[in-house]
């Protein structure tokens, strides 16, 4: 299987003309370059560790503002590490909550072994049969705007898997998206207005 | 010591509401199952069941980039499971608390539950988590209250280790033998 989507392309067409009340989470590796690399939001928080946990991240964060839309952008073996956490977050019901996941089908960030989503998982499949509001797979640019129509606006959870093409990432992102206290700090004033670290727990 | 003082789960859900825990995240467990309860009735409290331990870290992550406090409730058995996710509070000097139920110390029954029990203080050490251990029930309320404002305050991680001691081997195992 050759997947044609451009990762950097999908990344910046959804976060194109950003709404203030979206909130990005990323999970590790090439993710967050493809999210710092449209733009180094405030409203952006990179994960550079805790690999498995972006989604359970963002789930925290959409239900703490309600009336903010959350996007957590991921890979498949991120999201493979977390699939507990697609159950949680239907279970939830998260409303507000979506995730993107750009499935190359390998770990891009450690050699290039094989993902389960090379062999038989569909992660589309067991997002929709823990119950996810909206769940599918995406394999070209044609679908792009369906795709950023449901994460953005349609009632959660949801989440789109788009097949995409490998990508070798070079060191390419700013040294203080890696600074977590520094992100985190900023995502919390940025998200609630107020908050700078420690001041009001 | 107070005797016969039993409440203190009681006292865990009033310092949580006292000290605006607005998310709470659990692995169920029986050393925790009156206070989930009470959790779950109250409406200003949003409680999100885990299918395993190291979520918990990642919702709570979540919970304070988005202005709110919460706390995880979870074994000591569930402890391990949250290691390499416990880099995240650290590393974003976020802050983060858990109220352990142990097992695996005081009178415990099954082998298996050892290992964990008594590696319990020792992991979360190793991972820059403060420990307060707790075993007399009127100490409870003060000790959670303590741990909450260290983490909050302090942007620290803290976990609260209720001993079998305090949680009472006996009941606990006939609860066991209920499942």
């Amino acid at each position: 299987m050759s997947a044609s989507i451009e990762r950097a392309e999908l990344v910046a067409e959804i976060l194109k003309d950003r709404s203030e009340s979206l909130l990005v989470v990323c999970g590790l590796g090439s993710s967050t370059y493809d999210v710092s690399g449209v733009e180094d939001h405030p409203k952006n928080f990179y994960l550079w560790g805790a690999m498995g946990q972006a989604l359970s991240v963002g789930l925290g964060i959409s239900i703490a503002q309600t009336d903010m839309r959350v996007l957590v952008i991921t890979g498949d073996g991120e999201m493979l590490m977390g699939l507990g956490s697609l159950s949680t977050v239907a279970n939830v019901a998260a409303h507000n909550l979506s995730v993107l996941v750009l499935d190359n089908g390998h770990y891009s960030e450690t050699g290039g072994q094989p993902t389960h989503t090379s062999g038989s998982t569909d992660l589309a499949g067991i997002a929709r049969e823990c119950g996810f509001a909206n769940s599918r797979e995406i394999t070209n640019s044609d679908e792009f705007a369906g795709a950023k129509e449901t994460l953005l606006n349609s009632s959660g959870p949801n989440l789109v898997v788009a097949k995409v093409a490998i990508k070798k990432y070079g060191a390419i992102v700013e040294p203080h998206t890696r600074k977590g206290y520094y992100t985190a700090s900023r995502f919390r004033m940025a998200s609630t207005g107020r908050g700078e670290a420690g001041l009001d727990g | 010591m107070v005797d016969n003082y039993k409440d203190w789960h009681s006292d865990i859900y009033d310092v949580l509401r006292q000290q605006n825990i607005k998310q709470v995240c659990h692995v169920p467990d029986a050393g925790h199952a009156s206070l989930i309860q009470k959790c779950e009735a109250d409406n200003g409290m949003t409680v999100v069941s885990l299918t395993t331990e190291e979520d918990g870290i990642g919702v709570l992550t979540g919970a304070w980039l988005g202005g709110q406090r919460g706390v995880l409730l979870m074994q000591s058995s569930g402890v391990g499971n949250t290691i390499n996710a416990l880099a995240m509070p650290n590393a974003c000097h976020i802050p983060f608390v858990t109220i352990v139920s142990m097992r695996g110390e005081w009178g415990e029954f099954v082998p298996w539950q050892i290992p964990m029990g008594q590696a319990t203080q020792e992991v979360f050490t190793a991972m820059g988590v403060i420990v307060i251990q707790e075993e007399r029930p009127e100490d409870v309320r003060a000790t959670v209250t303590a741990a909450i404002k260290m983490a909050f305050d302090s942007n620290q991680q803290v976990a609260v280790l209720l001993s079998q001691k305090l949680i009472g081997t006996k009941d606990f195992r006939a609860e066991e033998r209920v499942l």
